[in-house]
C-alpha cells in the first residue's frame, strides 16, 4: 500500500542507513569468528572489542560490565534466573513489578515453580511503581528487584534512582529492563543506579537479534547460555557480530541525536494526543501524562474493541498495536493496564501509537482523520454504546 | 494472519444494526472477555425473514457476525440453530487457530436469539 504510516516503533525500528553500512562488511569480507586465532578471526575481535567500548563508554559503564546477548528477552531472562540461583543460598524472594514486560513475568513464574517466593510489585493508576508499597515487599530474604526504567505499553518512567537507592539501602540487587528507555532517554548506569541493565538494539534504529546485558563489576549472577568461552565465559555461542557494531552504532547515533530526537517525537506525540483528546469522546489516555516517553500514547476507546480499531487503522495503512486479549493471542487484556487499575472493558480498547524520527505532522494529522472515522464506524457497530449518547467526533480546531 | 474474507467482511460487515420489532434477541458475551454480540431475528411462518446484529469484538467476532447473520436469512429456524461456527468459518476461509473461540460467539447468540422466539411464541 502507498503511503503507510509506521506508528509502531515501541514493536520495532527500521535500521538507520547510516548502521546498515557499518554492519555490512561483517556479513562479506569480515565474516571471521572472534573466537578463532587466525586472522579471519583477528579481525573481527577488534570490531567486537570496539562495539564493546562504544556501548560501555555510552551508559556510563566498564568495558568488562557490557554482555552481548540475543536481545531483551535473553538479557531479561539472565538476570533474573542468573541473579535468583547465584544468591539463592541468601535468600529466594524475588521482587519484579507487575507491568514488567513478559520476559519477566514469564521468567519469575517459572522460578515460582522452581520454589522461588515471587511479589509482582504493584503500581499506580499511571503504572508507576509505589514506592511505600515496594518498600514494605522488601524482606530479609529477598535478593533481587526488577523494575523497567520505562513501561512498553503505556510509557510511563519509572521512579528507577528511587528504587535503585531503596534497593541499595537494603542490600538488595537491582536490574532495570531499559528496553524502551534506551535512545528515548539519556541512560547512564551510574547516575541510574542500577546493578544491572538490559536493552535491545531493534529498538533504536539498530539490528534485531542483538541485545546488552550490563552486570556491575563485583556483582556475580549464574549463567543461562552454557557453551563456549564467549563474553567471558558468561554467556555461550558466536558472538553476533555484525550485531554488535549495528548496536553500538545504533546506540551512538541515538545517544549523539537524543535531545533532539526526543524533542522531534514528542511535539508529534503531543499533537497527536491533543487532537484525539479534543476531538473524540469517551476516552482515555493511559500512562501518565507528562512522565513517559517522548515517542508513546496510549488510549483506550470506550465501546470499541482494540483489535477491530487496529485492523481498522491497518486497513488504512496505518501500523499500530493493541493491548486487547485478541491482539496478544490469549484471552486476557494487558496485564500491565489490569495493574493500573483499568476495567477490562477499557483494556480491551486500548491502543498503542508510538512515533519515530521518520513521522510527519502531516502522518499525524491523517492517523487522527482516520481515527475518527474509525471509531464512530466502530461504535455504531458497537452493542455496548449507550443509545442516549451521540456517536461523533468533532472537528478540528482551525 | 486473517483470510481475504474475512478482512472483506470485518472492514463492509452487512446486517449492522437492530431489528426494533425484533421475535427474538440473543445477547452473548461480556465486555471482560472483549467480545459481545447481539443478534436480532425477524422470523414468519418459522422463517427467518431478517437478521441483524450489534458486535463488540476483534475483526473475527465482526467478520463472523456479518457472515453467520448472512447465512441464516431464509432458513426456517431449524435449519438456523443447525449452523455451527465451523460452517461460518468455512465459508470465511479459515480464521486463525486462536480466533477460533471468537466465532463460537455468532454460533450461540443466533440459538439465543431462536430460544428467545421459541420462548415468545410459546407465550404468545
Amino acid at each position: 500500500m502507498e503511503n503507510r504510516i509506521y506508528l509502531d516503533h515501541a514493536a520495532t525500528t527500521p535500521v538507520d542507513p547510516r548502521v546498515l553500512q557499518k554492519m555490512l562488511p561483517y556479513f562479506t569480507e569480515k565474516f571471521g569468528n572472534p573466537n578463532s586465532q587466525h586472522a579471519f578471526g583477528r579481525e573481527t575481535v577488534t570490531a567486537v572489542d570496539d562495539a564493546r567500548d562504544t556501548v560501555a563508554a555510552l551508559i556510563g559503564a566498564k568495558p568488562s560490565e557490557i554482555y552481548f546477548t540475543s536481545g531483551g528477552t535473553e538479557a531479561d531472562n539472565w538476570a533474573l534466573r542468573g541473579a535468583a540461583h547465584a544468591f539463592a543460598s541468601r535468600g529466594k524472594h524475588l521482587i519484579v513489578s507487575a507491568v514488567e514486560h513478559p520476559a519477566m513475568i514469564a521468567t519469575a513464574k517459572e522460578l515460582q515453580k522452581e520454589g522461588f517466593s515471587v511479589t509482582f510489585a504493584e503500581v499506580d493508576e499511571y503504572g508507576a511503581v509505589d514506592m511505600a508499597k515496594l518498600e514494605r515487599a522488601i524482606r530479609p530474604d529477598t535478593t533481587f528487584v526488577g523494575v523497567m526504567t520505562a513501561n512498553n505499553e503505556v510509557g510511563t518512567i519509572q521512579p528507577v534512582r528511587e528504587i535503585a537507592a531503596l534497593c541499595k539501602s537494603r542490600g538488595v540487587a537491582f536490574f532495570t529492563d531499559a528496553v524502551q528507555a534506551a535512545g528515548a532517554l539519556p541512560l547512564n548506569v551510574g547516575d541510574m543506579g542500577a546493578d544491572m541493565l538490559s536493552f535491545s538494539g531493534h529498538k533504536f534504529y539498530g539490528p534485531k537479534g542483538v541485545g546488552v546485558l550490563y552486570v556491575r563489576s563485583g556483582l556475580r549472577i549464574g549463567r543461562i547460555i552454557t557453551g563456549g568461552h564467549q563474553e567471558r565465559s558468561m554467556r555461550g555461542g558466536t558472538t553476533n557480530v555484525a550485531g554488535v557494531v549495528g548496536l553500538a552504532e545504533a546506540l551512538r547515533l541515538a545517544c549523539a541525536e537524543q535531545a533532539q530526537s526526543a524533542a522531534y517525537v514528542s511535539a508529534l506525540r503531543d499533537r497527536f494526543i491533543a487532537r484525539v483528546l479534543k476531538e473524540i469522546p469517551y476516552i482515555k489516555l493511559n500512562g501518565h501524562p507528562q512522565n513517559r516517553l517522548p515517542a508513546n500514547a496510549n488510549f483506550s476507546f470506550r465501546y470499541v474493541e482494540g483489535e477491530s480499531l487496529l485492523f481498522s487503522l491497518d486497513l488504512n495503512g496505518i501500523a499500530v498495536s493493541s493491548g486487547s486479549a485478541c491482539s496478544s493471542g490469549s484471552l486476557e487484556p494487558s496485564h500491565v493496564l489490569l495493574a493500573m487499575g483499568l476495567p477490562e472493558g477499557l483494556a480491551h480498547g486500548s491502543v498503542r501509537f508510538t512515533f519515530g524520527k521518520d513521522n510527519t505532522m502531516a502522518e499525524v494529522d491523517r492517523t487522527v482523520d482516520v481515527l475518527k472515522e474509525t471509531v464512530v464506524k466502530l461504535r455504531a457497530l458497537s452493542p455496548l454504546f449507550p443509545k442516549e449518547l451521540k456517536n461523533e467526533v468533532f472537528p478540528q480546531e482551525a | 494472519m486473517y483470510t481475504q474474507k474475512v478482512m472483506e467482511a470485518f472492514q463492509n460487515p452487512k446486517n449492522v444494526g437492530e431489528i426494533e420489532d425484533y421475535d427474538g434477541m440473543g445477547m452473548i458475551g461480556s465486555e471482560a472477555c472483549g467480545d459481545i454480540m447481539q443478534v436480532f431475528i425477524k422470523v414468519e411462518n418459522g422463517v427467518i425473514t431478517d437478521a441483524k446484529f450489534k458486535t463488540f469484538g476483534c475483526a473475527a467476532a465482526i467478520a463472523t457476525s456479518s457472515t453467520a447473520t448472512e447465512m441464516i436469512k431464509g432458513m426456517t429456524v431449524d435449519e438456523a440453530l443447525a449452523v455451527t461456527n465451523k460452517k461460518v468459518i468455512d465459508v470465511l476461509g479459515g480464521l486463525p487457530p486462536q480466533k477460533i473461540h471468537c466465532s463460537v460467539l455468532a454460533e450461540q447468540a443466533i440459538k439465543a436469539a431462536i430460544e428467545d422466539y421459541k420462548s415468545r411464541a410459546a407465550n404468545a
